[in-house]
């Protein structure tokens, strides 16, 4: 049990925090032939593209309603429509989302009402969807803007179903939370198909961010769910959801659709994962394929041969809420401890994680508190207190800038679990320390026994 | 605001800038705010280009005034190197929440300004105002006057909000700012007559460094390279040196200039990027110096410099030069300065094919065409189609572009070398150049590009042949039906500030028998954004023959209709 604390003082330093209206970019980048759009000055714009590119080496599709100074205080309707008017002509999209930012969220754009006029005034793009997110800078966090977009995308396109229609027995949806990679969303896909269960991720990362080579160059996005399929969420038997900041998705889901779900708060480890693939066998009726039987007796060894080297050590966390309870829960249950925990935004699962306090706060508190440690886990701005700390540093989270293959780390399942294991216990052994002559040195102590005794005569 | 838009008005004003002076008194009003189309494309805002600017003063501590956005989401993500303090790399932001929205943000700007003094005891904190507190007014300045009154420290109001305009904009409002602030506000420890500044030059991934020890041979000191490395004593005691080289042209101009107006700085524009260039940029600080009173012994051992140093280069690239004669070489560039690379690469004996003019000014586009003729390929804004294609077509063997084009060239499996901001390379100066050199090289003769190419066993057509096959189809259609060509060829957008398509402009031109570019843009907007459209619109001018036969006859009764 955590004390969960929000430091007093008024400059960030070294912020661990992105803004909301990025990880509502991200979700709408999981959605076929989609563009994402804010609504801001260019900047916000080109601030998230250029964060995105550098994270996962694509280009990245993200426009802008290039708000001017008049613009903002006059508002914005005209800057929505012409960027609207220019997406659907240039891109030809199927779908544009459309993301507040703080400046327009200051002046209270109604962005609703401007969609509305919009419909009206143009029905020759009847054919787009457009879906708004209210996402203002100044307010929460990057895995509450993706939540947030998850959510207003079920209750905006997908069609609702009574209590009692026909499901597809072997359909699934899976809603992936803002922390997982799409080696992650692969990753599960893999296991769900193990058991004969055809998958519909909502937003799916794996199809458009995972790196591949196009078929054709496409100005929107690459892959991803498209909205036939996000319309028919509701056929599906049942939905999985992973990281608590998606169960209002699979609420709204449920709600719309009479489609149950199994929210999994996090699935690194043993203990998730064995009631992630009960589930699956329980869903489709198919006992378990020894692929993944044999999958589960290597983490177990894994576990095994790693704890000699987690027994004890001390880890500092920064990382968005889902992401830090994933990761606390799973170094505590190979032996660490986790000295020093810093988040972002709020959340239930912050007062369960298995720390003496968890921050809300910055990077330099998480550096304060990880002198000591002997690692460091956060995104790739940990960087330079890893450095000044000399202490080892692994990169886990957005944005992973200064690294290759940040779409492809996995740490769900027992084969991501696995291979964390032994990722970090590498870490520990690479560093550990060579016995030296004076490792094991008496403490120099003024006036013990002895000396006094030689100091008497 | 009122002092924010007449420094707006001021900075556009600029007598130094080439490009707002070939403006018209209402077109140069509206200067650098041209604001891009909505949904049409994504740059820098003016926060994002005053940051630039400034970021690399390395012993600063560098405060965005905002919400999470603006820092959090951009933070330590620049390549300029330090030869000491890093606190440049600290990000600072007030992380405005709606609390701050509701009741304003100075208290909180005012403490955090407290808390960083007290922590990390900065020689100077800079200040950078963003949309949402300017919106609701917080006034920066006044807090950054009583913070520096409270702790006896500079702290500098840099007021360019992102919604003013764009990056470019922002890094004239950063200049205005260490103009008004910095500059000539402490005295050096002592002054040589061979102190120089070098303006704009952010000493990304160390180029700098490439070029001071050849400065350091020559006993030239570099009083204040402005930021690159800079430290906030050097900045503000800039105002001594002698002579100042700017190399970024349209960046900080302001500085430049003022400098020369307010110190009697003289300054030359010039690039340490080519051979040449860079011996034309070392005698250029000679002469300046020598004619500010330096011994005139100074251009001598500069020849000497100059001779022993390009030999060396020359025999370093000579190896090269044989793999690269004759490669052909597409360039798509922003931020390094188009002209000065071409000139560098046709040094090595490569061919040119193709350049961009996004970002540069009317004077380097003449530049480009003095260097590559008139024929120069030069490529504005390209969707990654046309931009494939250009590849196939101009049969380039190697795109040198910035990081957002990359994976165009990556996609198409064309050997690619990165010359933008975000390069990890230096390729400044004599051993920058066979740098550049020896990185084409790699690129080059890669063996990947070989194995990429190959199609997968069982794929009997690749994205390339569909590509291919579309646009040969896109070709044949346009060629077998005349009226499908003049829709295609009237729908292309011609200014891209006012979205303005080529079938309107022609109209226009028909209807009122317009015979200079001045009369079109008057009559239709196009041309009145940044102007970088006049050249296209003097071509529909001139070949108006070709695309409308009759116009013979419509012009004399547009006449008789006037």
């Amino acid at each position: 049990m955590a004390t969960v604390i929000t430091p007093k003082k008024a400059c960030a330093v070294n912020p661990l925090k992105m803004s909301q209206p990025i990880g509502s970019a991200l979700a709408f980048m999981g959605i076929k032939n989609c563009m994402p759009l804010f609504h801001g000055s260019q900047g916000c714009t080109s601030f998230g593209l250029v964060l995105f590119v550098r994270h996962f080496k694509e280009a990245i599709p993200l426009q802008t309603t290039a708000m001017s100074e008049v613009a903002t205080v006059l508002g914005g309707f005209e800057n929505v429509e012409q960027a609207v008017l220019t997406i659907a002509s240039r891109q030809k999209p199927s779908i544009i989302g459309i993301s507040s930012t703080g400046v327009t969220e200051t002046k209270g754009d109604d962005v609703e009402g401007f969609i509305k006029l919009i419909r009206e005034k143009h029905p020759e793009l009847d054919h787009i969807a457009l879906v708004y997110v209210s996402t203002p800078d100044f307010k929460d966090a990057f895995q509450d803007g993706w939540a947030k977009t998850v959510t207003r995308l079920i209750e905006q396109l997908v069609d609702p179903m009574p209590l009692d229609a026909e499901r597809l027995p072997n359909r699934v949806n899976l809603l992936p939370g803002a922390h997982l990679t799409p080696g992650d969303i692969d990753e599960l896909r893999d296991v769900l198909e193990a058991f004969g269960l055809e998958v519909l991720v909502l937003p799916d990362l794996s199809g458009s961010l995972d790196g591949h080579i196009p078929d054709d160059f496409t100005p929107t996005t690459l892959g991803g769910i498209s909205l036939e399929e996000i319309a028919g969420l509701g056929r599906s038997a049942h939905t999985v959801a992973v990281g608590e900041q998606m169960r209002s998705a699979a609420i709204a889901l449920e709600a719309k659709t009479g489609v149950p779900y199994t929210l999994f708060d996090r699935l690194t480890g043993l203990e998730p994962n064995d009631r992630f693939i009960g589930l699956c066998a329980k869903l489709s009726g198919r006992p378990v394929p020894l692929k993944i039987r044999r999958q589960r007796g290597q983490l177990v060894d894994a576990m095994l041969d790693g704890h000699f080297h987690f027994g004890g050590k001390k880890i500092a966390l920064g990382a968005e809420p889902d992401l830090l309870w994933a990761l606390s829960q799973w170094a505590t249950e190979l032996g660490a401890e986790v000295k020093a925990a810093v988040t972002t935004t709020a959340s239930p699962l912050l007062e369960h994680i298995p720390a003496k306090e968890v921050l809300i706060g910055d990077l330099e508190d998480l550096e304060a508190r990880a002198a000591g440690c002997d690692l460091l886990m956060t995104h790739s701005h940990g960087r330079q207190a890893a450095e000044r700390l000399k202490i080892p540093f692994y990169r886990i989270g957005i944005p992973m800038f200064d690294r290759l293959g940040a779409a492809h780390q996995t740490i769900v399942g027992y084969r991501g679990t696995r291979d964390l294991v032994f990722e970090i216990a590498n870490l520990f052994i690479a560093n550990g320390h060579e016995p030296r002559p004076d490792t094991w040195a008496l403490p120099k102590e003024e006036g013990h026994a002895g000396t006094t005794a030689i100091a008497a005569h | 605001m009122s002092s924010l838009s007449s420094k707006i008005q001021d900075v556009f004003n600029e007598p130094g800038c080439g490009k707002n002076q070939g403006k018209s008194e209402k077109e140069r009003k509206k200067g650098c705010t041209k604001q891009l189309q909505p949904g049409g494309a994504a740059g820098g805002c003016a926060f994002d280009g005053a940051k630039i600017a400034l970021q690399p003063v390395t012993d600063v501590a560098h405060l965005v005034h905002g919400p999470i956005a603006c820092e959090g989401n951009s933070w330590d993500n620049r390549g300029s190197k330090s030869s000491g303090s890093n606190l440049w790399r600290t990000g600072f932001t007030t992380d405005i929440n709606e609390t701050d929205v509701v009741f304003g943000g100075e208290k909180r700007l005012f403490n955090s300004i407290k808390e960083i003094i007290e922590k990390y005891d900065p020689p100077a904190v800079f200040v950078y105002q963003t949309c949402v507190p300017a919106m609701i007014g917080d006034d920066i300045e006044a807090v950054c006057k009583a913070a520096s009154k409270k702790f006896g420290k500079p702290v500098v109001p840099v007021n360019s909000p992102g919604f003013v305009g764009p990056k470019n904009l922002g890094n004239k409002l950063a200049g205005e700012a260490i103009l008004d602030h910095v500059i000539g506000t402490e005295e050096p420890e002592y002054t040589t007559p061979y102190d120089i500044n070098i303006i704009g030059e952010y000493n990304l991934s160390g180029e700098l460094w490439q070029v001071k020890p050849l400065l350091d041979e020559l006993g030239i000191r570099i009083l204040c390279c402005i930021s690159g490395d800079a430290k906030y004593r050097d900045l503000a005691s800039s105002h001594r040196a002698r002579a100042a080289m700017m190399v970024c042209s349209k960046s900080m101009i302001n500085i430049a200039r003022k400098m020369e107006e307010r110190y009697g700085i003289p300054f030359f524009e010039g690039s340490f990027y080519g051979i040449g260039d860079t011996s034309e940029a070392l005698r250029e600080i000679s002469r300046l110096l020598i004619e500010r009173g330096a011994p005139a012994e100074l251009m001598d051992r500069t020849e000497a410099l100059i001779a022993r140093e390009e030999a060396r280069a020359w025999a370093g690239i000579e190896s090269y030069k044989k793999r690269l004669t004759g490669k052909k070489v597409l360039l798509i560039t922003g931020g390094v300065k188009s002209w000065s690379v071409v000139a560098a690469l046709q040094e090595a004996g490569m061919e040119v094919v193709g350049t961009s003019v996004k970002k540069s000014t009317k004077e380097d586009k003449e530049r480009i065409k003095e260097l590559m003729g008139e024929d120069a390929h030069m490529i504005d804004d390209m969707t990654p189609r046309e931009m494939y294609r250009m590849l196939k077509e101009a049969k380039a063997d190697i795109m040198l572009s910035g990081g957002r084009s990359q994976f165009v060239a990556l996609k198409a499996k064309m050997p690619w070398l990165d010359i933008n901001q975000e390069r990890h390379h230096a390729y400044m100066g004599y051993v920058g150049m066979v740098e550049l050199v020896k990185e084409i090289d790699k690129a080059l003769y890669n063996p990947v590009w070989e194995q990429v190419r190959r199609r997968a066993p069982w794929e009997e057509t690749t994205w390339e042949d569909v590509a291919d096959s579309a646009i040969a189809a896109e070709t044949a259609a346009l060629a077998a039906d005349p009226a499908l060509a003049r829709e295609k060829r009237r729908s292309t957008l011609i200014c891209n500030c006012k979205s303005m398509a080529r079938g309107i402009i022609e109209d226009a031109i028909v209807e009122h028998g317009l015979t200079s570019a001045e009369a079109v843009s008057e009559k239709t907007l196009a041309g009145t954004g940044c102007g970088g459209c006049k050249g296209k619109l003097d071509k529909i001018l001139k070949t108006q023959d070709h695309w409308h036969p009759a116009a013979g006859e419509a012009a004399p009764r547009s006449q008789e209709a006037a």
